[in-house]
């Protein structure tokens, strides 16, 4: 394998959406970085932009130029040594805007798909639609002579499929990124059996270069990420729905969204998490994880009802929370939604009501900000389990059996063979899912 | 430099060094520009001193307002400070971060020529306009231009860096590091005191701890970290400079004012390196002039202020003075002698690494700080002032070592 031999040609499909974009950038650092070698002197080095909405790709490109510049700006110390040679550029701000123009004309952006017909590398980040991404591959694997990678982004469609359906003969893995992917430092890495091994040994360099931290995941459907956030989801919402003999939905929503923030002292409650990734999104993840689940269900029908009430989350081109099952301000939960009346009721209205309902939250229990900033965070959280065990709060109960079944799910992964070790598991948590403790452990179950 | 005729600085004016560490400071939101700062500063003094009327001229010194703020002629600012100084003649000085005491080296020859009875002097910079990998093109200006695409991203803490280097061989690594932690230390423990300082709320626990994180060559320099280097700051200080007559046209009693008794002003060829990267020798032979012509040797010194842009170049610092034979500066810094309750209590409101760095208004922040601790009037910050050592000392350089004013300072009688 030569590595930068490979990286001469990329094409990065859907590279206008929040994933792609993310790909992008981090390709063109990366390609960056080795275009400056001075052994690839003289090497051309080209990386196609391709997604269906040519306004999207000028906007595209606006967002790619100022992240590079903030790049630039964190970098000045090695730009200056790596342009030295440059008597014309002085000045930091000469060193800048020079690299920054290099990366970017690296890029070219495009609307069509025969851009990536002379590619070596592609990078795929469409919408996650198995049929779709075929077509794509095959398209592209039949008109370039190359014989290309495919790393597909896909967080849940089965890889050997994919390979099958588009006749790739093992020219694909599974490179999943994390939202917004150059931010996360995951990346889960899913070979198949018919990769080859230089293909495979590229991926990792790849990753590694890229900054990341990898973690394998076998080919099943969802992987380590969604196996987990998808399973853990569902309980929320069939928590909620348990609820509802005590309270009304919209109440019982609120409860567990709290229980799963502050109580599991997790970034985010449930219910804000599937609207972070939206409501179209997680419903559409189980769907495709579903037909390969051998015993159990990965179906939701409130998540059905909601999004065809038109409720669906998701983000904002600037990132902020576009409203979903809960109503956003400033990035901030103040109501939620109710299927039965069809409109968003105030948190203010019922929250201490429910507030009390759940109990005070015992004294060892941690915000996630802090407790994530903490070394001895799994102790920690270790000693709020311990209260919750000891407290007789609905909260404190909630919160205990809510951890135990996300221990289990992570358990169940690794004996579904999706992913190798706990640690694995625990890995994607903490650093996809920015957990504060590891999911997979001792203390919940004692 | 002796003065052939009594000279005073009366009634004192600090901003606040605002940048990062103050609690109000948000770089995302817009701030006051270089106006607001010369205003404040300029109406503070005008205010102890009498008001306008008083005032023959005024002297403004200010580094590179013409690139942070894209704004030159900032002489002809004095009036919007107060209407009564329109048509006054009004200038405005430059020397790099000397250039604070380069305007009070021109309000000094302004009285002593007679020109003037009353000099408002005011040092102003506003350096938050733009990011520091940015200011650092800025303030490079302070060296040579032609040697600038040799010098690294961070110019300035490069060449400090340097001399960190040089100095470590000669006195040793370790040592000089925790010399350079415990000069943090103490500038940071003194800003504490100083509610205009720009680390008044820091709340760091262990600072020598924060002072000896390693440096990383990889994004900033070799062998200096951020805790070593001054703040980027915006602010402004303002001070009166008057002769006898000027300080009862303001009726302003000597027990309210210091006298200027010694003035050291150097310059040296900014297109050679220095000789020795381990001295200071501007600053030695601006500060030799000034206590020389004050008739005083260091141990009559009360207190210094002096020009720590880096922790290295606080410790040559008190050597070039003449508190520490060479070499011995990081012993004297380890043994507590500048601290607050030392033999010589040095930046005693955190100097440039705790109070800020607003270059151009250093120079005038400096005379200000020993004006507050020679009256009294120094609030939390005050030391003690023994009655026969009466004499303060500000050493402000521009530049690496190239242009320096050194002035003595006394209780005035």
């Amino acid at each position: 394998m030569n590595y930068s031999e490979k990286l001469n040609r990329i094409s990065v499909l859907g590279a206008a959406g929040k994933m792609g974009s993310g790909i992008l950038l981090l390709s063109a650092l990366e390609v960056a970085d080795q275009m400056m070698k001075p052994e690839n002197k003289g090497q051309n080095f080209v990386l196609n932009a391709i997604d269906v909405s040519s306004a999207a790709l000028s906007d595209l490109m606006v967002y790619i130029k100022e992240q590079v510049l903030k790049v630039a700006e964190k970098r000045t110390v090695q730009l200056r040594r790596l342009y030295a040679h440059r008597t014309d550029l002085i000045e930091n701000r000469d060193v800048i805007d020079a690299w920054v123009a290099d990366v970017m004309s690296l890029i070219r952006p495009g609307t069509r798909i025969e851009a990536a017909y002379d590619s070596t590398l592609i990078f795929e980040a469409v919408s996650e639609n198995a049929e779709l991404k075929t077509n794509l591959f095959r398209q592209i694997n039949q008109n370039n002579p190359n014989q290309p990678w495919f790393f597909t982004n896909t967080s849940s469609v089965p890889i050997g499929g994919l390979n099958e359906s588009a006749r790739l003969d093992g020219r694909i893995l599974g490179f999943h990124f994390y939202n917004p992917p150059a931010v996360q430092k995951l990346v889960e890495l899913i070979a198949i059996p018919e990769n080859s091994a230089d293909m495979n040994e590229f991926a990792l360099l790849l990753a590694k270069n890229m900054r990341k931290v990898v973690v394998p995941s076998n080919d099943i459907a969802g992987f380590i990420g969604n196996g987990h956030f998808m399973r853990d989801a569902l309980y929320g919402i069939n928590e909620a729905l348990r609820l509802k003999n005590e309270m009304p939905l919209h109440e019982a929503i609120y409860c567990i969204n709290r229980v799963s923030q502050d109580f599991l002292m997790r970034p985010m409650g449930i219910f804000q998490l599937i609207d972070y990734v939206g409501v179209d999104v997680v419903r559409f993840i189980m769907k495709v994880m579903d037909p390969y689940m051998t015993d159990e269900t990965l179906h939701s029908t409130m998540l059905d009802d909601l999004f065809t009430k038109g409720v669906k989350g998701g983000q904002f081109a600037n990132g902020s929370q576009k409203d979903g099952i809960l109503k956003y301000e400033k990035g901030r939960p103040v109501a939620v939604y109710s299927l039965e009346k069809g409109e968003y009721i105030d948190f203010s209205g019922f929250a201490e009501k429910a507030d009390e309902w759940l109990g005070e939250l015992p004294a060892a229990t941690i915000s996630w900000k802090n407790l994530v900033k903490s070394p001895e965070r799994e102790q920690l959280a270790a000693k709020a389990f311990e209260d919750y065990r000891k407290s007789e709060t609905k909260g404190a109960t909630l919160a205990l059996a809510y951890a135990q079944r996300s221990r289990q799910i992570g358990l169940k992964l690794v004996s579904d063979g999706v992913a190798r070790s706990n640690k694995d598991v625990n890995t994607v948590m903490l650093t996809g899912f920015f957990h504060a403790w590891s999911p997979v452990n001792e203390f919940v179950v004692k | 430099m002796k003065p052939h005729r009594k000279i005073y600085m009366i009634a004192g004016y600090n901003t606040v060094s605002m940048g990062t560490g103050r609690k109000e400071f948000n770089p995302k939101k817009e701030r006051p520009g270089i106006e607001h700062y010369l205003k404040e500063a300029g109406q503070g003094t005008l205010m102890q001193m009498g008001g306008a009327s008083h005032v023959d001229e005024g002297v403004v010194g200010n580094f590179m307002s013409a690139r942070f703020n894209k704004q030159a002629h900032l002489g002809a600012f004095l009036g919007m400070i107060d209407p009564g100084l329109r048509l006054k003649p009004a200038i405005s000085v430059e020397g790099a971060c000397a250039s604070g005491g380069l305007a009070l080296v021109t309000g000094i020859k302004s009285v002593l020529s007679g020109s003037a009875e009353v000099v408002l002097t005011i040092g102003v910079e506003v350096q938050n306009t733009v990011k520091a990998i940015y200011g650092a093109d800025i303030l490079a200006g302070a060296g040579w231009f032609q040697r600038r695409k040799e010098g690294q991203a961070y110019f300035f803490p490069g060449q400090f860096s340097d001399r960190a280097g040089a100095y470590f061989e000669k006195a040793g690594r370790d040592k000089s590091r925790k010399a350079f932690a415990r000069w943090y230390k103490n500038a940071i423990e003194n800003a504490r005191l100083c509610p205009t300082a720009q680390e008044f709320d820091n709340n760091v626990e262990d600072l020598e701890k924060q002072g000896l994180t390693e440096p990383n060559p990889g994004s900033f320099t070799e062998h200096l970290n951020v805790f070593d280097c001054s703040k980027v700051s915006d602010g402004a200080s303002s001070i009166a400079i008057v002769s006898e007559e000027g300080l009862k046209r303001c009726s302003i009693s000597k027990v309210e004012a210091v006298e200027v008794v010694g003035i050291g002003h150097a310059a040296d060829d900014l297109t050679a390196l220095p000789d020795d990267l381990t001295r200071l020798s501007t600053v030695a032979f601006a500060v030799k002039q000034a206590l020389d012509s004050a008739g005083i040797s260091p141990n009559d010194l009360a207190t210094i202020e002096t020009h720590d842009c880096f922790t290295i170049a606080g410790i040559l610092g008190v050597e070039a003075i003449g508190l520490a034979p060479e070499g011995k500066g990081a012993d004297f810094v380890l043994e507590g002698h500048t601290a607050r309750d030392g033999k010589i209590p040095i930046n005693t409101t955190g100097g440039l690494i705790g109070w800020g760095h607003p270059t151009g208004a250093t120079g005038v922040h400096q005379a200000v700080t020993i004006w507050e601790q020679l009256t009294g009037k120094a609030g939390a910050s005050q030391i003690n002032i023994p009655n026969d050592r009466p004499y303060g000392l500000t050493v402000n350089m521009g530049g690496d070592d190239r242009t320096v004013v050194a002035i003595v300072f006394k209780k005035a009688e």
